[in-house]
């Protein structure tokens, strides 16, 4: 009896060192990223700022810019369209979208962060040519855009400290989403109770 | 036997109507096939001539999945959705690769051969737009693609993302990683950690085999039971952050305004929904017995019962679930009704194991408001069939 017992336990052991090496912290595979590589992709803007170029722009400089590269799409003072919408705040700064179909989402009266204009026109913009404005064309062109939504002084100077500090409209109206949070769930303590029937 | 001008005249037409379009038509099924050998083996399959299941463009940036056509669970690649920012990228395998960088202890480069070597796993998953509703209006000439054709169902191959963050030692202060996409939009969403954890995959693999072009050839992550948008396909890069990026896509778009005047943002969850496919728009029904039968998924696990109403939501019953329910997938229902000829709502009702039911039109509007129906719009959908038999979507006023 102990003999087979002490069998057993070998071959436990046995298992478990197997299922170890089948799982290793690490395999090994791939490479290490160079830091060109990553500064060839690393072109997101934070927040915060973080990752913004060197460069400033101005209003009166992208003017021209946004007339050539721009306004086919989105009007000639960025509220005709046909395509979205960028210019324009709602009366009071009010946040009327879930009961208004009519009131556009601009860079006024919807965008949170100042810093995602610069980004996202860097990234994909214009579609005709996407990624092809030069770091100090998009700098103008965010300050045009922030100054027609009078987000900035026509004269303003938009560079990497100055973007991140513009003040939006609707940067306190966003909210994480809470539909699956309820007490004494792990990580989300005393949230407001899962909705369990009607819509959410 | 008299033959009039007129009658020559229309059969020579149609004569040459008929070879005008040989050239395109499959040929003519044989009167008896047992008594003419058929055609060789060939290389690569092909559906039966008169099966014609078409993807619907909505524009040059979507196109739905025709579920009224297809029967089961899974979504044939080449009819699961799409939906794209800058276009579908032509991206060679050879010179693909990702990058993890960030708040990592190694930032890495895997190519599409590195990802394929780690030890890997399927799953059948469904992937849905958020923006998946297309029933607003007064319109009843609608079919259940148009109505939700921006959900699919594939079995989905790949690498656990959580392996490939053991590999590249993921710093624990890293609560939200940057996924960016390698085509025109560049497309970028900020995902939690967490999910990377829990059920995350960079897939590469769709239904036994690549990846179709549309679903992010050759990898893409996957991210079960989230909303469309944040499962970034043509992945390239891959950034850890101690915060999110606060991305055009995760602000501007895919955000829901509310009706206390907030928006809701990271909404990734899709809630449970379903959707009768038989009788549907534009099928006519003869008196008789009929199954209808349709599809239900949820984000949140599996689906628990389906619920099923024949007299425009007055009373419910429980639908048959097809085995085997799994999770986060498309699950069949099926409900016998022996429709004796008259006006009838017919519609359904998902609830999933978590205890969350598919609200009604008029509860996701008190929550919601009246105009923001652009994401996460998951309403009891219905199918108004007519005393002729005719069946049509049955439209209720957004309002």
């Amino acid at each position: 009896m102990m003999r087979r017992i002490g069998i057993g336990a070998v071959c436990a052991i046995a298992i478990a060192a197997v299922s170890a090496a089948q799982t290793p912290a690490r395999f090994g595979i791939g490479r290490p990223a160079t830091p060109e590589e990553i500064a060839a992709r690393d072109i997101d803007i934070g927040p915060d700022g973080a990752g913004l170029p060197p460069g400033r722009g101005t209003a009166a400089d992208g003017a021209p810019i946004y007339a050539a590269r721009c306004a086919g799409c989105h009007g000639k003072t960025g509220k005709e369209g046909p395509n979205d919408v960028l210019v324009g705040r709602l009366p009071g700064d009010e946040f009327t979208f879930a009961r208004d179909p009519k009131a556009p989402k601009t860079i006024g009266s919807y965008w949170p962060y100042a810093t995602t204009v610069f980004d996202y026109i860097r990234r994909a913009m214009p579609p005709d040519k996407p990624g092809s404005l030069k770091d100090e064309e998009v700098y103008n062109l965010t300050a045009y855009l922030l100054a027609l939504n009078d987000l900035i002084p026509a004269d303003a100077v938009i560079d990497a400290a100055s973007l991140p500090k513009v003040k939006m409209p609707a940067h306190d109206r966003f909210k994480p989403d809470t539909r699956t949070e309820r007490p004494g769930r792990p990580g989300r303590p005393g949230g407001p109770g899962r909705s369990r029937g009607p819509g959410r | 036997m008299k033959v009039s001008r007129r009658d020559l005249l229309a059969g020579a037409a149609g004569v040459v109507a008929l070879g005008a379009t040989t050239a395109t038509q499959p040929p003519e099924a044989p009167a008896d096939p047992t008594k003419v050998r058929g055609r060789p083996s060939r290389a690569l399959g092909q559906r039966a001539p008169s099966e014609k299941p078409q993807r619907q463009p909505r524009g040059a940036t979507s196109s739905g999945t025709p579920h009224q056509d297809l029967c089961g669970t899974i979504t044939p690649s080449d009819l699961h959705f799409e939906r794209h920012h800058g276009g579908v990228p032509d991206i060679d395998p050879k010179s693909y690769s990702l990058l993890i960088h960030g708040m990592v202890e190694r930032p890495m480069m895997f190519t599409l051969a590195d990802l394929k070597r780690f030890p890997a796993v399927s799953r059948v998953h469904f992937l849905e737009c958020s923006g998946n509703f297309g029933g607003r209006g007064a319109a009843t000439d609608l079919t259940p693609q148009q109505i939700a054709g921006l959900t699919s169902t594939s079995e989905w191959t790949g690498v656990p993302l959580a392996t490939l963050f053991r590999e590249v030692g993921v710093r624990p202060q890293a609560t939200w990683f940057l996924a960016e996409g390698g085509d025109a939009a560049v497309l970028t969403r900020s995902i939690p950690v967490a999910k990377a954890l829990d059920d995350a995959l960079i897939a590469y693999g769709q239904n036994g085999e690549a990846i179709r072009p549309e679903q992010g050839y050759p990898a893409r992550l996957f991210l079960p039971g989230w909303e469309g948008n944040s499962n970034v396909k043509w992945l390239r890069r891959i950034e850890l952050s101690d915060r999110p990026f606060m991305t055009r896509e995760e602000t501007s778009k895919y955000t829901e305004p509310m009706a206390d005047g907030s928006a809701r943002m990271f909404s990734f969850l899709m809630d449970a929904r379903s959707l009768i496919t038989y009788p549907a728009y534009p099928v006519t029904l003869t008196r008789g017995w009929i199954e209808i039968n349709g599809i239900a998924w949820t984000g949140s696990g599996r689906i628990a019962r389906v619920d099923v109403s024949t007299d425009g939501g007055a009373t419910w019953t429980a639908a048959k679930l097809q085995e085997p329910v799994l999770p986060k997938a498309h699950t069949r229902f099926r409900h016998l009704w022996n429709w004796s000829g008259g006006d009838a709502v017919i519609m359904s009702r998902a609830s999933d194991e978590t205890g969350y039911a598919q609200p009604t039109r008029e509860a996701l509007i008190k929550s919601r408001g009246v105009s923001s129906v652009g994401y996460h719009i998951n309403p009891i959908t219905g199918w108004r069939v007519r005393p002729d038999g005719t069946v049509v979507y049955h439209a209720e006023p957004w309002s």
